[in-house]
C-alpha cells in the first residue's frame, strides 16, 4: 500500500511545536560582533559624505562606508535582460535611490550598541527629486541612473500594436487593473551570520530559500572560490520568494572576513519592510473583445511593471506575466507588450506567485466585463472560452505549451460544491428586500505556470548503516514540508517506513549542488529526483543482496511492503534494508547503497477555479469574505494535508492583495505602511475558514505527474474575491473597484457609480 | 542595571538586566530560551507570546524589571519531557503550523484562550487570535487545531 | 526593535512615584506599558527615568459607588471586559475594553494609561467622554478631579501636570451606551470610533479618530435635543471635527464613517 496520498502529519513539527527551531538568529555564535544598517530615510538623495565620528565614540564601535567595502555591486542574470548599468551596490556610494538603501554599516559589540551608533551616524543627503509611481518614472523626467538617459529596465513583447486587433469584436471592454505593491512579510525576519573558519573557509548562515545560489553570489562578488565558501540556509521563517540572496547577508560575508571575527545580523520588521525585495507592482492595461454572443476573438495586456530602484527579478516578472496573459482561455489572437521601470522604491522581485497573480487578475477582471456588457452570466462566458480537455499539450499564443489540464471541470466542481445556484438565489432575495449589506459572488479560472524555468534539481539517496535513509536535496523547506513529503517519495521506493527517511537541506557543504525552493517546483523536480535516486539505490542494493542470497540480481526482488529483499516465489531467506546495511558496512560496501539523480522537466501547469462570497456594507464600504471554495488541481497529491495547508496559505495571501495589503508611499518617499500596524496583513479574525475541493489531473512531465501548488492558491483567490466585490455592487452601477477592493476604495466607487 | 528574580517555566531564575531589555530578549538571549521569536516592531505579530502569571502576553510590549515576581510560562516550559502538551499535540495533527515561526505564539495564546473559555465558536477562536499573525497558513488549520485542542479539555 | 537607554525606578508608593517623577523633567510613568513601551521600542519616545507604577495594587479595582462607579487608574481592560459591576452599572465601558487591541494587550493594558497616554483614536477615553467621567489626580499639591470634558488638550496631550499621577476614573451608571468602532482588521486602531450613551436622558455622542482628541459630536446632540430623529442628527456628526488622513482613510471618509456609525449606534440605544 502506497504512503502516497495520505495524509501524514509532518515529521519536522516536534522541533517547531517545542520552541527548538534552528532560525539563523537562535543560532550559538561564540563572540559574534552585532551589524546594524544605516538606511537612507530619503526616496532619492545625493550622499555628499557620512560622519561616523559621534558613532566612534561610542566603545567598541566601528562604522563602514561604500568606499570601505571592495566588493562587486549586486547584479542581475543575463537572462532577464534587465538594462546593463543599473546595478546595486553592496552599500550606497555617492547616491541613495530608495528609503532604505544602506548607506553605512555599523559593527558593535551588541545590537543594543548597534542601534545606538546607528543613530549617531550623520549623513549629509542632498534631496533629489524623486519618481515614485511607474506613471512618473516613465516619463524620464527624474532618471534614476542619468548616464543611461532612461528608467526603462526592461522591456518585453510586440514592438508594434496591432491596431485592427479588435476589427471583428462586437464587444470590446478595456481597462487598468493596478497590481498593487505588496510585501511579502514573513513572520520571520532575515538574518545572516558569518564566520571565517581556521582554514580560511567562510561559513555563512543565511535566512534564504537559495542557499546554492546564495553561495555563488557571495563567491562572485567577494572574488572568492565556490569552494571556499559554504552556505547554511537551516530553518527559516517563511520566505515566499522574497528571501533568496540580498546585500545584507553578503555584506555580513564581507564583514567576517574583513575583521576576522565572527560576525551576525537580524533585521527589525521596520528594517525588513523596507529592505526586503517587495512584489507586484504592475500596472496591467487590457483590451478583450469577442462576440455577443460570447465568444472571445482577442485579448491585449501591456504592462508596465515597477522595477523598484535597483532591477533584478522584478523588472522581469511581467514577461512571466505575459506569457501567462491568456490563461485559461483559447482566444485566437493575444498581444501582450511589457515595460519594467525603475523608480526610487524598494527594488521588486518575486513574491507568492511573481507574475502569474498578476496575469489572472487583469483577464478575469476583464471577463467580468464582458460578461456584464454582453449581458452574459460569468460562468458560462468562462465555459464558453475554456481550452477544451482534450486539447493538450496546448500550445499558447503567447510562447507556453501547457502540460494538462480540465478547465471546465474545475468550474463544474467549484459551481456544484459552492451551490452557486443557491448563493444567487440569496443574492437575489437580499436585493429585492433592499439590504444595506449585499452578497457579492465571485468567480475566477485560472492556470498557473510553476517550474516556471524548467529547472533542474538534485536529489540522493544514501542507505545509513543502521538501514535507514538519508535524502539530500537541492530543495529548500521552509514551511513546505518537505522533510515529510520528500521523505514520503523516497519511502514508498524503498519500502521503508517514512521516520526512517531523514531529509537533508539547506546546507551547501552537505548538498553538493541545489536551486533552492521558489516558483512552486520543489517536488516537480526536488521529489522526482529523490525517487529516481531511490530507484537507482534499490537497483544498486538489488544487486548486492542478490550477492549476500547468492542469487542472479535479476531474481532477487525489494518487498516493499515488508522493506526487505529476497528471491522472488520465496518468503526467505531475505534482508531487510538493516541487515543489508550491517553487511555490507561490515564488508566496506555501504558506499554501493548510495546514488544521485538530477531531474530536470519543463514546467506544468496547475490550475483550478475559486469562487469567493464577500458580504458588502453599502453604508461604510467595509467588505467581509463569508465565504471561499476552491478547487486547485495540481496533479498527483502527496501529502494532501500539506498540500491543503499550501493552498490555504495561498489562498490568505492573495484575499490579502485583493482586500488588505498595500504598500503606500508618502509624498516624500517613506512608506506610510512601514509596520504591520500600517501595513494590513490580515489576522484570523478578517478571513473564514476555506472548502477545499480536491481535484487530480496528472501531468505526464514527471513519473509521479505531480505539478506545484505552493502558488496556485494565490493566483485564483484575488481576481475571485475583486470580482465579488464589484459583482455585489453591480445593482449601483459599479463596474470596477481599485484593489484593495475594502472600506474606503468601496465607498469611492459607489459614491462615483451613484453620481 | 537593575536585578530580577523570576519563575520560568517552574524555575527560579535571577539576573542583573538593563531596564531597557525586553522580556522576549531577557527570555531568548540571557535564559538561552530562544523558543520565543521576534516578528515585528509594533506589538502586532504576537510571535512573542508568553504566559505571565498565567494570561497571554506579548513578551515584546513588556520589560524584563516589569515581570519581576512573576510567574512565566514560554513555548519551552509546556511540554512534560517528551510528551507534548495537548495543544502542541492538536497543532501537530491539524497541521496549524508551517514554517514554525508564529508556533509559539500561537501556542500560548491558544492554552491562554482555553484557560478563560474552554468551548469557543469558531468565531470565538478567530477573534481571540486576532493579536496573533501568520503568514502560512492562513489560519484554517490554526482554527481546527484550537477547536481540537478544545475538544481535548485542553 | 530595541529603546533607547533609560533609568527604572520602581515606586512603592504613589508619593513615591509622584516624588520620583519631581527628580526629572524626564521622567514618564509606565503602567501597562502597551502605549508607552511600542513608543520607546520605535525610538519616538526617549524618556530619562521610568516610573514604573504597575505594582500598586490599590490602584485596581472597581467600586460600586451608589450612583456612579469608581475605577482604579490601573485596572486592566481584560478586568474592566469581565467585571460585573460595571457589566451591570455601565455595560459600554465594559465592551469597549472588551475591543481595545487584542487579548494580549487587555492582559496588560490599563484604563489609566491609556487615558494618560490621549491617543485621538483610542476607544475608552472616547467612551468616558461621552460618559462625562471625571478623573482623579494625584500630585505634590495633593488631589484634585479633572472633568474629563476638558481633560484632552491636543494628540497625546493632557491636563495633567507634569508631576502628576491619574489615580481614578469616576463615571456615572447609565443603562444605555453604545460603543461601534470601524477598523481595517480586528485588532487596528478605530478608523472611526463612535460612543453614544443616554445619561439623565440626554442623550452624548463621542466621536475617535475624528481629530486631534476624542471629541464630543455636539453638534449631534443639539439636534437630537431639538427632537430630530437618529439620521438627521447624524448627518452633523462631523461638525466641529478635524477628521486626519492617514493610511486608514481620508478625513473625508472618516467624515462619512462618522455619520454612519452616528446613526447607527443612535439607532442601538
Amino acid at each position: 500500500m502506497s504512503i502516497l496520498g495520505n495524509r501524514v502529519v509532518r515529521l519536522e513539527d516536534r522541533r517547531f511545536l517545542r520552541g527548538e527551531g534552528r532560525y539563523v538568529e537562535n543560532l550559538d555564535l561564540e563572540g559574534a560582533l552585532s551589524v546594524t544598517f544605516v538606511r537612507s530615510p530619503l526616496a532619492h538623495a545625493r550622499v555628499n559624505g557620512v560622519d561616523i565620528s559621534a558613532a566612534l565614540e561610542l566603545p567598541n564601535v566601528q562604522v563602514f562606508t561604500g568606499a570601505d567595502v571592495d566588493a562587486h555591486p549586486f547584479g542581475p542574470p543575463p537572462h532577464w535582460h534587465i538594462t546593463t548599468g543599473m546595478e546595486r551596490p553592496l552599500v550606497a556610494r555617492d547616491v541613495a535611490r530608495f528609503a532604505g538603501d544602506i548607506v553605512a554599516v555599523v559593527v558593535s559589540e551588541d545590537r543594543a550598541s548597534g542601534l545606538d551608533a546607528s543613530e549617531l551616524v550623520i549623513v549629509d543627503y542632498d534631496p533629489l527629486p524623486a519618481a515614485l509611481s511607474v506613471e512618473e518614472a516613465v516619463k524620464d523626467d527624474v532618471l534614476l541612473f542619468p548616464a543611461l538617459g532612461s528608467n526603462v529596465a526592461n522591456r518585453g513583447g510586440a514592438d508594434d500594436l496591432d491596431d485592427r486587433l479588435f476589427d471583428e469584436c462586437e464587444i470590446v471592454v478595456s481597462g487598468v487593473l493596478v497590481s498593487q505593491r505588496m510585501v511579502a512579510a514573513p513572520l520571520e525576519p532575515r538574518s545572516a551570520a558569518a564566520v571565517v573558519g581556521d582554514d580560511g573557509r567562510l561559513t555563512l548562515w543565511a535566512t534564504s530559500q537559495t542557499p546554492h545560489t546564495g553561495k555563488m553570489v557571495v563567491a562572485g562578488l567577494l572574488g572568492l572560490e565556490p569552494a571556499q565558501v559554504r552556505v547554511v540556509s537551516p530553518d527559516v521563517g517563511g520566505g515566499f520568494g522574497a528571501k533568496m540572496v540580498e546585500p545584507e547577508a553578503v555584506l555580513v560575508a564581507w564583514l567576517a572576513r574583513r575583521l576576522g571575527r565572527p560576525v551576525r545580523w537580524t533585521e527589525t520588521r521596520s528594517e525588513n519592510m523596507l529592505g526586503l525585495p517587495h512584489g507586484r507592482g504592475q500596472r496591467l492595461s487590457y483590451t478583450l473583445g469577442g462576440t455577443r454572443a460570447g465568444k472571445l476573438l482577442a485579448y491585449r495586456l501591456e504592462v508596465l511593471g515597477d522595477g523598484g530602484a535597483y532591477p533584478a527579478l522584478g523588472a522581469y516578472l511581467p514577461n512571466l506575466t505575459a506569457l501567462m496573459a491568456n490563461a485559461v482561455y483559447a482566444i485566437p489572437k493575444v498581444e501582450t507588450r511589457t515595460v519594467s521601470v525603475v523608480t526610487n522604491t524598494t527594488p521588486t522581485t518575486s513574491i507568492r506567485g511573481a507574475g502569474r497573480p498578476e496575469a489572472a487578475q487583469a483577464i478575469e477582471r476583464a471577463i467580468d466585463r464582458f460578461a456584464a456588457e454582453a449581458e452574459l452570466d460569468p460562468a458560462e462566458v468562462r465555459r464558453a472560452n475554456f481550452i477544451a480537455k482534450d486539447a493538450f499539450p496546448y500550445a499558447t499564443p503567447t510562447g507556453a505549451t501547457y502540460d494538462s489540464g480540465d478547465y471546465d471541470g474545475a468550474l463544474d466542481l467549484v459551481l456544484r460544491s459552492a451551490g452557486y445556484e443557491e448563493l444567487r438565489e440569496e443574492q437575489r432575495r437580499r436585493r429585492a428586500e433592499g439590504s444595506v449589506v449585499e452578497l457579492g459572488i465571485g468567480l475566477a479560472a485560472y492556470v498557473e505556470i510553476s517550474n516556471p524555468v524548467g529547472e533542474a534539481e538534485f536529489g540522493e539517496v544514501e542507505i545509513t548503516e543502521d538501514g535507514g535513509a538519508i535524502l539530500r536535496t537541492g530543495s529548500h523547506s521552509h514551511g513546505q514540508g518537505h522533510e515529510t513529503t520528500f521523505a514520503m517519495i523516497a519511502a514508498e521506493r524503498l519500502g521503508l517506513p517514512v521516520e526512517r527517511v531523514i531529509v537533508h537541506r539547506g546546507d551547501t557543504d552537505d548538498v553538493p549542488k541545489g536551486t533552492g525552493t521558489f516558483g512552486s517546483k520543489s517536488t516537480q523536480i526536488g521529489g522526482v529526483a529523490g525517487r529516481v535516486a531511490a530507484d537507482a539505490v534499490v537497483e544498486r542494493a538489488t544487486a548486492l543482496a542478490a550477492d549476500y542470497l547468492e542469487a542472479a540480481a535479476a531474481d532477487v526482488l525489494l518487498d516493499v511492503e515488508s522493506g526487505s529483499f529476497r528471491v522472488a516465489d520465496a518468503p526467505t531467506p531475505s534482508l531487510s534494508w538493516a541487515e543489508l546495511a550491517s553487511k555490507a558496512s561490515a564488508d566496506g560496501r555501504l558506499g554501493e547503497l548510495r546514488a544521485a539523480h538530477e531531474f530536470q522537466a519543463p514546467p506544468t501547469f496547475p490550475f483550478g477555479c475559486h469562487l469567493a462570497v464577500v458580504e458588502v456594507d453599502t453604508d461604510t464600504g467595509k467588505v467581509v469574505l463569508v465565504r471561499f471554495v476552491a478547487v486547485d488541481d495540481a496533479g498527483t497529491l502527496i501529502n494532501p494535508l500539506v498540500a491543503d495547508g499550501q493552498v490555504h496559505g495561498g489562498i490568505a495571501f492573495g484575499v490579502g492583495q485583493a482586500l488588505f495589503e498595500e504598500v503606500v508611499y508618502e509624498e516624500d518617499g517613506y512608506p506610510l505602511t512601514g509596520t504591520f500596524v500600517g501595513y494590513g496583513f490580515p489576522s484570523a479574525a478578517e478571513l473564514p475558514s476555506y472548502e477545499r475541493i480536491e481535484m487530480v489531473t496528472p501531468t505526464p512531465n514527471n513519473p509521479i505527474g505531480v505539478k506545484g501548488i505552493g502558488e496556485s492558491g494565490t493566483v485564483g483567490s484575488t481576481p475571485a474575491v475583486v470580482n465579488a466585490v464589484v459583482d455585489a455592487l453591480a445593482p449601483y452601477g459599479v463596474r470596477d473597484i481599485a484593489m484593495p477592493c475594502n472600506g474606503e476604495n468601496v465607498w469611492k466607487a459607489l459614491r462615483e457609480a451613484r453620481g | 542595571m537593575t536585578n530580577v528574580a523570576l519563575t520560568v517555566n517552574g524555575e527560579r531564575r535571577e539576573a542583573d538586566v538593563e531596564p531597557r531589555q525586553l522580556l522576549v530578549y531577557f527570555l531568548r538571549d540571557q535564559l538561552g530560551l530562544k523558543g520565543t521569536n521576534v516578528g515585528c516592531d509594533t506589538s502586532s505579530c504576537g510571535a512573542c507570546t508568553v504566559l505571565v502569571d498565567g494570561e497571554s502576553v506579548k513578551s515584546c510590549t513588556v520589560l524584563a524589571v516589569q515581570a519581576d515576581g512573576s510567574d512565566v510560562t514560554t513555548i519551552e516550559g509546556l511540554a512534560a519531557g517528551d510528551d507534548l502538551h495537548p495543544v502542541q499535540q492538536a497543532f501537530h495533527e491539524q497541521h496549524g503550523l508551517q514554517c514554525g515561526f508564529c508556533t509559539p505564539g500561537f501556542v500560548m495564546a491558544t492554552v491562554s484562550l482555553l484557560r478563560e473559555s474552554p468551548s469557543p465558536s469558531e468565531s470565538e477562536i478567530r477573534q481571540a487570535l486576532e493579536g496573533n499573525l501568520c503568514r502560512c497558513t492562513g489560519y484554517h488549520n490554526i482554527v481546527r487545531a484550537v477547536e481540537a485542542a478544545a475538544k481535548a479539555g485542553a | 526593535m530595541i529603546p533607547a537607554e533609560f533609568a527604572y525606578h520602581r515606586a512603592e508608593s504613589l508619593d513615591d512615584a509622584i516624588e520620583a517623577l519631581g527628580r526629572d523633567p524626564d521622567a514618564k510613568l509606565l503602567a501597562g506599558g502597551h502605549s508607552l513601551i511600542p513608543a520607546l521600542r520605535l525610538r519616538i519616545a526617549r524618556p530619562s527615568v521610568l516610573v514604573d507604577v504597575g505594582r500598586l495594587e490599590d490602584l485596581r479595582y472597581v467600586r460600586d459607588d451608589g450612583d456612579r462607579i469608581a475605577i482604579g487608574a490601573l485596572t486592566r481592560h481584560a478586568q474592566l471586559a469581565a467585571d460585573p459591576v460595571l457589566g451591570h452599572g455601565c455595560a459600554v465601558v465594559a465592551r469597549a475594553a472588551a475591543l481595545v487591541g487584542d487579548p494580549q494587550v487587555r492582559h496588560r493594558g490599563t484604563i489609566g494609561g491609556s487615558v494618560a497616554h490621549a491617543d485621538p483614536a483610542s476607544d475608552l477615553p472616547t467612551v468616558l467622554l461621552a460618559l462625562d467621567a471625571s478623573l482623579v489626580a494625584r500630585g505634590p499639591d495633593g488631589e484634585r478631579t479633572i472633568p474629563l470634558s476638558s481633560f484632552f488638550i491636543g494628540p497625546f496631550t493632557t491636563a495633567l501636570a507634569a508631576r502628576e499621577v491619574l489615580t481614578e476614573i469616576r463615571i456615572p451608571k447609565v443603562d444605555r451606551g453604545v460603543y461601534l468602532k470601524h477598523t481595517r482588521r480586528a485588532q487596528d486602531w478605530a478608523t472611526v470610533g463612535v460612543a453614544a450613551v443616554v445619561a439623565d436622558g440626554t442623550t452624548h455622542v463621542a466621536l475617535a479618530s475624528m481629530g486631534p482628541t476624542p471629541v464630543r459630536a455636539r453638534a449631534v446632540e443639539d439636534a437630537l435635543a431639538n427632537g430630530a430623529g437618529a439620521a438627521e442628527a447624524a448627518a452633523r456628526a462631523g461638525e466641529g471635527t478635524e477628521p486626519p488622513s492617514d493610511v486608514s482613510g481620508s478625513g473625508e471618509y472618516r467624515a462619512h464613517l462618522a455619520q454612519v456609525y452616528v446613526r447607527r449606534a443612535l439607532e442601538q440605544l
